[in-house]
């Protein structure tokens, strides 16, 4: 009887470690994607430049979307505000899609992200002679690689100084 | 330059036959027929005139070797080893010993005389069924000695022909993308090569992006997608003269071009403000018609072989299906209706089939469904695969694909494939650099 006692707490205390370990892990890889991804749409720093301080030069999209998250219209908002205090700047916003898709329609997926961005620019007052819009599909990706994060950072629209 | 016809006598009628070998292409054919391709016999002066043209040692066993490997390659065919071989080669082609044939297990037996006549390069062969111990067909026909390589596809594609019962697609050339360097700065040129590897040429020097060329029906215009300038657009190149021109010289990206089957229009997209639509411009006039207006993205497109429909993708579902339409535009229906999202579109040159691409729980497929969107069937699975092109028969696709890489971003390669309508015979086509967006062309001798 005792010894069955013994080993019934060994189980219970073995099945507590494997339930404990296997929490730990998922908990790690949880934060790592939380850290850069909200959903699927990347919210880290890696690959972002700045135009100017406080002013990034890139926004992010979800899988097969194009539609500006909160913190792309922030990013927006600010590109707005720099663009409006440097009038002699005109930008080309170059579109991007992740690698998978099929290549045309990346082609279109590129375009319409870019467009999206454009559309927000000019409502904060960018008047669209300023900017041009060029998709690369995805045949300019930043990230090489063939997972959900490296995707994630593809998935963009980066403004650049067009002079 | 490339392209030099071939001037074909067919001299010979073939013999009237029938009841003899017969191979069956529509099912996967997992028991070749065995075929002896003897060596082209060669008299000496004729060996050593070749040989001061073409550096050729013997080019009587050159083309041999170039039909017993599309023989091969086609899946429908073993051709035997040489070392088996009884009869001498010009022995052979005045009578074969059927006998000597039937014993290495050979039902076809190919024979052949070449010649240099005239500075020119003369051919003859025959096809002999072993088991019936008769002639099936006998050709002969004349050319420049440089297209010796195409006389071993022309040889390939009667054999074929006269085997299967349907045209060959032996003497094709494809045109793709080369590639080379790292994935995130990618150069990408032109090229154009045989269909069985050789004859590569690169076409643009890889100082601007470009993608997707397609042939015109005669196979001697192309039109690509070109980011010349950094402005992307439809360009239309011609391979005998090496002339470019800007043909999608729309005010935003032109794109996904591909000719209309009597080659006279360019069926492509055009991106504007977010929503792609299809155009289509008349090559001789340049008159533009808008055939697609919607806010979606509507691209891909691809003609009917009789011109009187279109196939494109669209995502005006929400999601990337296939659809057909009139040629004007009207009757537009979607046809794919399977779980996943399904693009690239291309009707077969049949006219019965549409080959795709299809995107499914993180598999990339290549498939194919009838026109009204049934039947549909995948051929091959992988991590990313993409852009079927049909060979001139019908017969065979080929596409290209893309490996995943490792977690430091490294291994990304990106190759030709091919593979039957059957599903079965996939196999890699070797090329020079890695490739892309492949095309087929059109048989260029009939």
């Amino acid at each position: 009887m005792k010894l069955s006692k013994i080993f019934k707490n060994t189980l219970i205390v073995l099945t507590a470690c494997i339930v404990l370990s296997a929490c730990a892990t998922k908990k790690e890889i949880a934060t790592d994607i939380k850290g850069s991804m909200q959903g699927d749409v990347y919210t880290g720093t890696d690959t972002v430049k700045y135009l100017a301080e406080g002013v990034p030069d890139r926004v992010f999209f979800a899988t097969n979307e194009s539609i500006l998250t909160t913190a792309s219209r922030e990013t927006l908002r600010a590109q707005a505000s720099w663009l409006r205090k440097n009038s002699g700047i005109n930008v080309v916003l170059e579109g991007h899609a992740d690698e998978r898709g099929t290549r045309e329609y990346n082609l279109a997926l590129g375009e319409r992200r870019a467009n999206a961005a454009k559309d927000y620019l000019m409502t904060y007052g960018i008047s669209s002679d300023r900017i041009s819009v060029l998709s690369y599909g995805k045949e300019r990706p930043v990230d090489s690689g063939s997972n959900p994060l490296s995707w994630s950072k593809n998935r963009r629209s980066v403004t650049v100084k067009a002079n | 330059m490339i392209k030099k016809i071939i001037t074909l006598l067919l001299i010979l009628i073939p013999i009237n036959s029938h009841a003899l070998i017969e191979v069956d292409i529509t099912r996967g054919n997992l028991d070749p027929l065995p075929v002896a391709v003897s060596p082209l016999s060669i008299d000496e002066k004729s060996r050593k005139n070749f040989e001061k043209a073409l550096k050729k040692e013997n080019i009587g066993e050159e083309i041999s070797s170039i039909v017993e490997n599309n023989l091969s390659t086609s899946g429908l065919f073993n051709p035997l080893s040489k070392k088996a071989f009884l009869q001498a080669p010009d022995i052979a082609n005045l009578k074969p010993r059927f006998e000597d044939w039937n014993l290495i297990k050979a039902q076809a037996l190919i024979t052949g005389k070449v010649n240099y006549v005239n500075d020119k390069l003369r051919v003859e062969f025959r096809l002999w069924d072993v088991l019936a111990a008769k002639e099936m067909m006998a050709l002969a026909f004349t050319t420049v000695p440089s297209n010796w390589r195409r006389v071993g596809h022309i040889i390939s594609d009667k054999v074929y022909e006269r085997l299967t019962g349907e045209k060959g697609y032996f003497d094709t050339r494809i045109i793709y993308v080369g590639e080379e360097g790292p994935k995130t700065q990618r150069i990408k040129k032109l090229a154009i090569m045989d269909q069985d590897g050789f004859n590569n040429k690169f076409l643009t020097l890889g100082n601007e992006l470009v993608l997707t060329p397609r042939f015109n029906p005669t196979s001697q215009m192309v039109t690509y997608l070109s980011y010349f300038k950094n402005l992307p657009r439809v360009y239309l190149l011609d391979i005998e003269t090496g002339t470019q021109e800007v043909v999608g010289d729309f005010p935003g990206m032109t794109f996904a071009p591909r000719f209309s089957p009597d080659g006279k229009k360019i069926i492509m997209s055009f991106a504007k403000d977010g929503k792609s639509d299809i155009y289509t411009m008349d090559l001789e006039n340049r008159i533009v018609e808008r055939i697609t207006n919607h806010p979606s993205i509507d691209t891909s497109p691809s003609y009917s072989p009789d011109g009187k429909y279109i196939t494109f993708n669209s995502d005006r579902s929400g999601y990337q299906q296939i659809y057909i339409m009139k040629s004007d535009g009207s009757d537009v229906k979607r046809i794919s209706f399977g779980n996943g999202l399904y693009g690239t579109p291309v009707w077969s040159p049949r006219g019965d089939l549409i080959a795709f691409t299809k995107l499914h729980k993180g598999k990339f497929y290549i498939g194919v469904m009838r026109t009204d969107g049934k039947g549909e069937r995948l051929l091959t699975e992988n991590y990313y695969q993409e852009a079927p092109s049909w060979s001139p028969n019908g017969r065979v696709l080929i596409f290209y694909r893309e490996t995943k890489t490792n977690e430091k971003g490294e291994g990304f390669s990106a190759k030709l494939w091919s593979i039957d309508l059957t599903g079965y015979n996939e196999r890699q086509i070797k090329t020079p650099t890695d490739a892309s967006d492949p095309s087929w062309s059109s048989l260029l001798s009939n």
